[in-house]
Parts: C-alpha cells; sequence; structure tokens
C-alpha cells in the first residue's frame, strides 16, 4: 500500500517537473539572452558615441551633420540589444 | 459618466503583449485604454495639422509651436536626409511623427501611464506603411525593372560578388528594415515603461513604517529622474523613427550611381 502510494507521489511530482523545469529553463534563459545581447550594443554604443564627440571636438561646424549620422547609427546599432530585450519578453511572459 | 467609461476601459494584461484581444472579449468590444490613447494620439495629431495649415504672418500661441515642429521635420529630418524634392513626403512624414510622438508621451501622463506604441501593433503597422511607401516611391522615381535592380544589384560592385551580394541586400532591404523599425519603437518604449514601474512598484514598496523607508527619497529621486528620461527618449525615438524612414525614402528615390 505504502509503495503504491510513493509510485503514485513521484508520479504526480514527474508530472509537475516538466512544467516547474520548463519554467526555470525560460526564466534563466530569458535572463542570459538580455544580458548577452546587451553587451555587443554596448561596446558598439561606447565606441559610436565617443568618435562622434571626437569628432564634433575638431571640427564643431560639422556638428548638426555628425549627429544625425550618430543618432542613426545608434538607432542600427541599439536594434541588437532591443531584439535581445524583446526575446526576453517573449520568454518569460508570453 | 465619463469617469465610469474610463474605468471600464482596461489596462490589457502582459500576455496581450504581441496579440489584439478580438471581439466583445472582457472589455468593451476589446477596446482596452491603449486603443483609446490611439485614438486620442491621432485627434491631437489632426487637431495640429489643422493649426499648422492656416499660416499667419505673426503666429502666436499653439499655433507657433504647430509651425516651428513642422519646420523641424522640414528642416531637421527632409532637408538633411532626402534633400530639396522630398518635401512631396512632409504630410507622409509629419504625420508618423507627431503620431509616434503623441502615443509615446502618454507614458508620463498620469492615468494614462502606458505608451501607445509599447502594443506591437502599433509600430508593426506603421513599419508595414513605411515599407510599403518606399518600395512604391522607390518604383515610382526610378521604374520598377531600375528600383529593383539597384537596390538587389548595386552598381560598383564587382560581378562575382553578386552572389554574396544580393542575398544580403535583399534580406537587408526587404526584410530586416520594416521588422527592425517595429522591433525599435516597440522595444525602446516597452523597456521605459518597465522601468518606470520598477521604479514606482519599489517606491510603493519602500513606504512602510521602518528604517526601509530612509531607502526612499533615493528610489523616488531615480523615479523623477527616469520620468524626465523617458520624454526624451519619447522624443528621440519619434525622431528616430521619421528620419529613418525619410532616410530609406531617399535611398529610394536618389539610387546610388
Amino acid at each position: 500500500m505504502s509503495t503504491l502510494a510513493t509510485a503514485a507521489t513521484l508520479a504526480q511530482a514527474a508530472a509537475q517537473l516538466p512544467a516547474d523545469a520548463k519554467a526555470q529553463a525560460a526564466a534563466s534563459g530569458a535572463g542570459f539572452a538580455y544580458g548577452l545581447a546587451a553587451i555587443g550594443p554596448g561596446i558598439g554604443i561606447g565606441y559610436l558615441v565617443g568618435q562622434s564627440v571626437q569628432a564634433m571636438a575638431r571640427q564643431p561646424e560639422a556638428a548638426g551633420m555628425v549627429r544625425t549620422t550618430m543618432f542613426l547609427g545608434i538607432a542600427f546599432t541599439e536594434a541588437l540589444a532591443l531584439i535581445g530585450f524583446v526575446v526576453f519578453i517573449l520568454l518569460k511572459f508570453v | 459618466m465619463i469617469a465610469a467609461l474610463l474605468a471600464e476601459v482596461n489596462f490589457p494584461p502582459i500576455q496581450n503583449l504581441v496579440e489584439w484581444p478580438s471581439g466583445v472579449g472582457t472589455s468593451w468590444y476589446g477596446f482596452n485604454k491603449i486603443a483609446l490613447m490611439s485614438v486620442l494620439a491621432v485627434l491631437f495629431t489632426v487637431i495640429l495639422f489643422a493649426l499648422a495649415r492656416k499660416k499667419k504672418l505673426v503666429p502666436k500661441g499653439a499655433q507657433n509651436l504647430a509651425e516651428s515642429s513642422v519646420n523641424f521635420i522640414q528642416e531637421g529630418i527632409i532637408m538633411q536626409t532626402v534633400g530639396p524634392d522630398g518635401m512631396k513626403y512632409l504630410p507622409f512624414l509629419a504625420t508618423l511623427f507627431f503620431f509616434i510622438l503623441f502615443g509615446n508621451l502618454f507614458e508620463v501622463i498620469p492615468g494614462f501611464q502606458m505608451p501607445a506604441n509599447a502594443r506591437m501593433a502599433n509600430p508593426a503597422i506603421m513599419a508595414l506603411v513605411t515599407w510599403a511607401f518606399f518600395i512604391c516611391a522607390g518604383i515610382k522615381a526610378q521604374g520598377p525593372g531600375h528600383y529593383f535592380k539597384n537596390s538587389l544589384f548595386p552598381p560598383g560592385v564587382p560581378k562575382a560578388l553578386y552572389i554574396l551580394v544580393t542575398p544580403i541586400e535583399l534580406i537587408s532591404t526587404f526584410i530586416v528594415r520594416p521588422f527592425s523599425l517595429a522591433v525599435r519603437l516597440f522595444a525602446n518604449m516597452l523597456a521605459g515603461h518597465i522601468l518606470l514601474v520598477t521604479f514606482g512598484v519599489l517606491c510603493i514598496t519602500l513606504f512602510t513604517a521602518s528604517l526601509l523607508i530612509l531607502v526612499l527619497p533615493f528610489s523616488f529621486g531615480m523615479l523623477v529622474a527616469l520620468t524626465g528620461f523617458e520624454v526624451m527618449v519619447a522624443f528621440l525615438q519619434a525622431y528616430i523613427f521619421t528620419i529613418l524612414a525619410a532616410v530609406y525614402l531617399g535611398g529610394a528615390v536618389h539610387p546610388e550611381h
């Protein structure tokens, strides 16, 4: 009788396990997705803005053009981090 | 009555990030707060257009604002990217800019506290419209054969490299562009909203009769500072969406030689 009860408990636990394991994997995967996706764009935007500041300091009369191009570059670079963020949302909530 | 109606209009749950509840659901015809904000943003855009339309010699008040912002789109976006012959795209780009800006500004308005563009529906439709618009503008300016030849087989590239260049151009121009436009706006606004929510919830949690209340000023200060930052982001994202649409239009209308 007790073996049967143990088996039933184990079966219940086994049935619960996949859902829990999936949620855990999704949660840690979501964290890693955003953390890893932020590295590259972080370096990229830092380099991009640093170079733009240097360009503006060297040639202040071209500052307007440099600023427009800088925003364009930021928009393209940032997209990668944002896709990582969307993956985070999709893994965590949907 | 209006208050009762507003109470009826609910925030959609977080599962509705990428899907829209259809039909007569929990709320009035699936009309939630995001839809209300979108309608209001359209209304404000129409009002702004009506104000900017009748030009006076000495503009003042709201008209001054409207005229100077349309002027900003002319000088700051179209002249920088397309050139003087891009002025015919002013209505489209101005509509995009103001609709996105007003939709985003709801993020910091008490009572709404949610950007209309933090749901995938709005950015996706705007990106698709931009996509169709720049393809049509390119076809109209260069003819269908020339347009697709120029964008898929860019001139000045050695013939053998077309094996590599053409698939990249196809994917980056016709597939990644609308996708990244939509995702950029959506993810930026949603990230900002989540940031504000995090600090708001932290402030509420710290508001207790214990030592924790000593941390409250820092949390509240961050909330205020981030609200200011989000106003800047709202403007910046509207600017970036519009200037990218203008860059794509300019690339379609003026091919590289």
